[in-house]
């Protein structure tokens, strides 16, 4: 019964990885890839680690409790990563893509680069 | 649970997440600002913690397919995988915000 769960949640994990990658690819603007990238991976990798923690229970108690940490572990890194490098993209002067109707951090970014 | 049917699912798999590496890779090779190639950096190396996590499923099995035990140090690999590839996300970001883009 639980293999059944984890084989089902690491299919779904599957999944939303490879959803992720396309949207890196079809996306128009690095803002746009990043969201999607970001989240779509991260929420994949977990639900993976997820997985292989309960393919764990019971037969092997050590890689249950790394496979935790480490879904722990990627779900506060990645997006703060993400978060920072796009913060960096908009500091340098990145531009929006042509089909983006507003863009309402312009003086907040003006502010930042006089500091 | 069965050995062989493990096997083959792992290897299914990693065929996903070739496919998925490669696209970062094409995104990698393409894009055509600097953060591109950054945030697909960042996602190649949050793939790779799912490659680690594959490769620690692998089973090792008795002789009537039942697992006996897994690689488990493959996760070991991955926790490291994940905070160094934060590290130079955060170093890489760092340097993004110092530049200007004046086309």
């Amino acid at each position: 019964m639980l293999d059944t769960i984890a084989y089902w949640i690491f299919g779904v994990g599957l999944a939303f990885d490879l959803l992720g990658c396309i949207g890196l690819v079809r996306l128009p603007d690095v803002y746009n890839r990043a969201q999607a990238a970001t989240k779509c991976v991260t929420l994949g990798t977990c639900m993976i680690l997820l997985a292989t923690a309960l393919f764990g229970v019971g037969r092997d108690w050590p890689m249950f409790v790394k496979a935790m940490i480490c879904a722990a572990f990627v779900l506060l890194t990645s997006p703060v990563g993400a978060h920072a490098v796009c913060r960096g993209a908009y500091l340098g002067g990145v531009p929006l893509a042509d089909i983006s109707v507003e863009d309402v951090f312009v003086d907040r970014a003006e502010a930042i680069r006089n500091e | 649970m069965n050995a062989a049917f493990l096997e083959g699912f792992l290897e299914a798999a990693m065929l996903v997440l070739v496919l998925g590496s490669a696209l970062c890779l094409y995104r990698i090779a393409r894009g055509p600002s600097a953060p591109d190639r950054t945030v697909a950096i960042d996602i190649l190396g949050t793939l790779m913690v799912a490659f680690c996590s594959v490769m620690a499923l692998w089973p090792h099995a008795q002789a009537d397919g039942k697992v006996v035990r897994f690689q488990e140090y493959f996760m070991i690999v991955a926790i490291a995988w994940a905070l160094t590839s934060f590290i130079g996300t955060l170093a890489l970001a760092k340097y993004l915000e110092g530049r200007s883009y004046d086309a």
